[in-house]
């Protein structure tokens, strides 16, 4: 199988703070990635980086097949232009903790209008795609209400919805439970599931749910201070890490859930 | 002094010229105010810092003068340097250019008042930033800023009085000159008081309607 992501040696800095240092990740084209660690120690950073937010200062990053940040002219390698950056984001989707659903334009506007500007879909056609999506997240019966009448689950089950409906190869989660009040958590974790099981598209998730990255994940990535600590197979990460700073933060973590 | 309808009905059709060239001044200033002020509050974001930083104290400056001195400079003053100017056309100029100093503020708040999330939200599903502003940031950003834009409307159109001193006849001055020739303010004093309260009574009313449905921004500074 293809590495659809590949980091290599990838460092970031936020002023004197260097956030990534000398990165090397792969994933594989279909892959579901858990990345799981403390705060601030950089998972939201990889994600952005992916969605192009972010710059890198060093390194390159490979996205099917081609760089990311760099590209190829008359044989050397230059920095992406805006046009590359254009074209390499139609590969990837991004879900954000706190939304980020447009407020003016009702739920399944916000399914239709990028559908129709950026993939030049009819109406119609953007319309059909949007109630397949409003059935399989389950919120038909709000398809017409504005995101301040929606719960944050519901709201965060459109923002997926209106990610899938560009239909990138590569999902990026960025810990999209977190803003949620406890009870309407799974509503949103089981529309991931039946991503996960249903689609072959490529899943990188940041989350601080044990039990959900245990199920949903091929493989765990356990990160600190911007280094893979370790990474591996969610059974034999939860069950028996290797490492004493994956061991530490997990059992930090089941006390304080327990 | 007793109040006398000949002298009210003698001034009445100088005072509905007056009347017209106010109101054509005040859409003209505040045209000039609206475009200048977003222009402004686009190139105050500005990546290059000696941009933001002229155009701060270009602004303050306006700000912080007067604006009848600003006429008397621009009227008075400029000819002396071979500029010569229509008495209206500077005085909407003038009034444009002060007012966008404070507009420019409510379209810097309209826009700063759109969470960055929204910009990336728009990026992630890969609009170029034209498709943002146009889809994503300016319908959000522009409802908070029309009850300010219109406060502003009224206070240009209460300053008008300020170009009859650059010789522009609109309501004030017609009415002055009426005074002058006729020995009499009571009535047509009194009138352009009432003048300016039929215009700007319903239009603060409406001013207030749409803060009530729009929700306004708060412009701070
Ligand atoms: N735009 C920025 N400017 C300055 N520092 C930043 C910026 N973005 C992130 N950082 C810092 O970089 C570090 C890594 O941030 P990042 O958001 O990637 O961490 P994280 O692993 O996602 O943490 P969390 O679990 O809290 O979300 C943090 O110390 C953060 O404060
Ligand atoms: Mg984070």
């Amino acid at each position: 199988m293809n590495n659809i992501i590949q980091f290599e040696n990838v460092s970031k800095s936020f002023g004197d703070l260097k956030v990534l240092n000398k990165l090397n990740l792969e994933v594989k084209d279909g892959e579901k990635l858990a990345l799981i660690g403390p705060s601030g120690s950089g998972k939201t950073t990889i994600l952005r980086i992916l969605m192009t937010l972010e710059t890198i200062d060093d390194g390159f990053v490979s996205v099917n097949g081609e760089y990311l940040w760099h590209e190829k002219n008359n044989g050397k390698i230059i920095p992406a232009s805006e046009n590359h950056l254009h074209k390499m984001r139609d590969h990837i989707g991004m879900v954000f903790q706190q939304f980020n659903l447009f407020p003016h334009l009702t739920a399944i506007e916000n399914v239709e209008q990028p559908q129709i500007l950026i993939k030049k879909r009819s109406k119609p056609e953007a319309k059909d795609k949007a109630e397949e999506l409003f059935n399989l997240i389950g919120l038909n019966d709000k398809k017409d209400h504005y995101p301040h009448e929606l719960s944050g689950g519901q709201q965060q089950r459109v923002a997926i919805a209106r990610a899938l409906a560009m239909e990138p190869k590569i999902m990026l989660f960025d810990e999209v439970t977190s803003a949620l009040d406890p009870e309407l958590v799974d509503e949103v974790l089981t529309v991931l599931r039946k991503l996960a099981s249903d689609t072959d598209t490529t899943m990188l998730t940041v989350t601080h749910e044990m039990n959900f990255a245990r199920e949903f994940a091929d493989r765990v990535l356990f990160f600190d201070a911007g280094q893979i600590v370790e990474s591996g197979k969610p059974e034999n990460i939860f069950a028996n890490p290797e490492k004493r700073r994956t061991k530490e933060f997990l059992k930090k973590f089941i006390n304080n859930v327990n | 002094m007793e109040w006398n309808w000949d002298h009210a009905y003698a001034v009445l059709p100088q005072l509905l010229k007056g009347l017209v060239i106010t109101i054509e001044a005040t859409i003209v200033a505040s045209l000039i105010a609206y475009i200048l002020g977003l222009a402004i509050a686009i190139f105050k974001m500005s990546k290059s810092k000696l941009v933001r930083v002229s155009l701060y104290w270009m602004t303050e400056f306006v700000r912080r003068t007067p604006i009848l001195v600003q006429l008397y400079v621009v009227f008075y003053v400029l000819p002396d340097f071979g500029i010569f100017l229509e008495a209206f056309t500077c005085g909407v100029i003038v009034l444009g250019i002060h007012f966008s100093t404070y507009t420019s503020e409510v379209f810097r708040a309209g826009i700063d008042n759109v969470s960055k999330g929204q910009w990336e939200a728009a990026k992630s599903l890969n609009y170029n930033p034209y498709q943002a502003w146009k889809h994503v940031i300016l319908p959000q950003a522009i409802p908070p800023m029309i009850p300010p834009l219109a406060n502003y409307l009224i206070t240009m159109f209460k300053e008008t009085p300020l170009l009859a001193f650059i010789t522009v006849v609109e309501l004030f001055r017609a009415a002055d000159q009426y005074s002058n020739s006729y020995y009499t303010y009571l009535e047509p004093m009194t009138l352009v008081g009432v003048f300016f309260l039929i215009v700007s009574i319903p239009s603060a009313m409406i001013a207030m309607k749409l803060e009530k449905k729009f929700k306004p921004i708060k412009v701070t500074r």
